[in-house]
């Protein structure tokens, strides 16, 4: 891997860093160089003008960075852009299929699972990956029967599974409802 | 985030050829959710960075004598979700999947968990003193906020908790960590890999200068099949523990035959409770063996101002799950 060292600036004597990363989103193949520093999320936003990931929290808290890496559900605010090569990133932009809105997309606006959006795009990265994760049998902490080859996902085992994204103004009702919409 | 040189290992032996032997200024890199964190918060400042996340290391399978051996690379989720761990170890599943959140758990790998840091609010704020952080700088937890700190094993030097579920139950079940370093392989026992922090808190495990983790290998426990992870936090999911407990019985015709029971939340380390264990061998599968076995365990707390509320919660969470994995009322 290509890595250099450019003399004197950032922060006083530290030397920065810059890496060649190869990653693809949302199907399109991208070559960037970037600073080692540079989480996903912000390459997503800064770089690729991909702005329907949000930066909430940017410590992995709340959940509002969710994107799907090589399929899986995962906070782009701590992954470091560098350790990607190879791999394919799935953004809320990258969802809808031939002009038409992914399922669980379609099933937010029916349900009216959201009130002011910030969260929503994280939140529906990550419900997708709570039906990926249950369709593989993955049980979670509330799933009474570890063995089980099959969870069903009902109100419990959602809430449980999509904690990892907070909504500010509290439409968890709604966005419980929209996901089993689609689970079921 | 100061800046960082990166680069990424092909294999176990060239990455700690990589941290250069002294490991001064060099960390490894898993899953990045702790680490990236607290470089982020400036409490962790390397000058390079070895990634390990996509060494070979990321498999789960039995080994020749009936235990298991998990791969420092295997993410949290697949840990949890592995066939084997569900069946013949229970209450590692159920730990794994109490920690954390569903994102952060496909990013975390187990040795990373091994190795995440306190979460001690002094230890991530670097406007204040902390021994652990910056050793002989004081330890403001002692007379500040110290409520879901240590209870057993503390020093005056430092009072934070280990914040790991995952290695909870492995305290319980027991085996080795496999590591390799600058001069070569070895095997730590397990528990054993953390350490008490007396006068050296700043080391939170016993390993050496540029060590990685490549495994873990967990003994046999035929009766972990009875066996349960509980968690007692401040919400009911996405938070660190308050108290936690894992404890595997060997149930024979209401007698305990033998049983294995460590705390999490309570000290430097996840806790393995081996005067509990010697209380609970040969007793009666009754509430009152099991208040005894606990107050055995709990002599020992030396309770801070603030969280002396551990102790009942602690005595109370085992005498439960004990209750409730022999199915006896308490």
């Amino acid at each position: 891997m290509a890595s250099r060292s450019d003399a004197g600036d950032v922060g006083g004597s530290w030397p920065k860093h810059e890496t060649e990363v190869a990653l693809g989103v949302n199907g399109e193949e991208e070559r960037l160089v970037v600073d080692t520093r540079t989480t996903l999320l912000d390459v997503l936003r800064e770089e690729l003008g991909l702005v329907g990931t949000k930066k909430g929290c940017d410590h992995g808290q709340c959940g509002a960075c969710t994107v799907l890496i090589d399929g899986r559900r995962a906070n782009s605010c701590l992954v470091l852009a560098v350790t990607l090569e190879g791999s394919e990133v799935v953004t809320i932009e990258g969802l809808a299929q031939d002009g038409l809105l992914h399922p669980l997309q379609e099933a937010f606006v029916e349900r009216d699972a959201f009130q002011c959006g910030y969260c929503t795009p994280g939140q529906i990265c990550s419900g997708i990956g709570v039906l990926e994760e249950a369709r593989q049998g993955w049980p979670s902490a509330v799933t009474a029967d570890l063995t089980a080859e099959q969870v069903p996902l009902d109100d419990d085992e959602i809430r449980e599974r999509m904690s990892g994204n907070l909504c500010r103004c509290g439409a968890y009702v709604n966005i419980v409802t929209a996901i089993r919409d689609v689970a079921e | 985030m100061r800046p960082f040189a990166y680069e990424r290992a092909g294999d176990a032996r060239e990455a700690v050829a990589a941290a250069g032997g002294s490991g001064d200024g060099v960390m490894y890199l898993g899953g990045g959710t702790n680490l990236v964190d607290l470089m982020k918060l400036g409490v962790e400042t390397p000058e390079r960075l070895v990634d390990v996340s996509r060494l070979a290391h990321d498999r789960v399978e039995p080994t020749e004598g009936g235990g298991l051996r998990i791969g420092a690379a295997v993410r949290n989720a697949d840990l949890a979700a592995d066939p084997t761990v569900r069946e013949r170890y229970p209450f590692l599943s159920q730990a794994l999947l109490s920690g954390a959140s569903g994102q952060l758990r496909n990013l975390a790998t187990v040795g990373g968990n091994l190795l995440q840091r306190t979460r001690c609010a002094y230890f991530q704020d670097v406007s204040k003193p902390c021994n652990k952080r910056r050793p002989g700088s004081g330890c403001p937890a002692r007379e500040g906020d110290h409520r879901n700190l240590a209870i057993l094993g503390h020093s005056d030097a430092c009072v934070a908790t280990n914040p790991s579920d995952m290695a909870v139950p492995m305290a319980a079940i027991g085996g080795r960590v496999r590591v390799v370093g600058p001069s070569g392989e070895r095997a730590i026992p397990l528990p054993g890999l953390h350490r008490l922090p007396g006068g050296e808190p700043q080391r939170d495990t016993v390993l050496e200068p540029g060590e990685l983790i490549t495994g873990v290998e967990l003994d046999p426990l035929d009766f972990a099949q009875r066996s349960r992870y509980r968690k007692v936090r401040d919400r009911a999911s996405f938070a660190f523990a308050v108290v936690s407990v894992a404890v595997a019985v060997d149930l024979d015709d209401g007698m305990v035959r033998d049983a294995r029971v460590a705390f999490g939340a309570l000290a430097h380390v996840p806790w393995r409770a081996a005067r509990a264990e010697q209380a609970l061998r040969g007793a009666p599968a009754t509430p009152e063996s099991f208040a005894v076995a606990a107050d055995a365990e709990l002599e020992q707390v030396r309770p801070l101002r603030d969280n002396a509320f551990k102790v009942p919660l602690a005595r109370n969470l085992l005498v439960r799950t004990l209750a409730e994995l022999c199915e006896v009322g308490a």
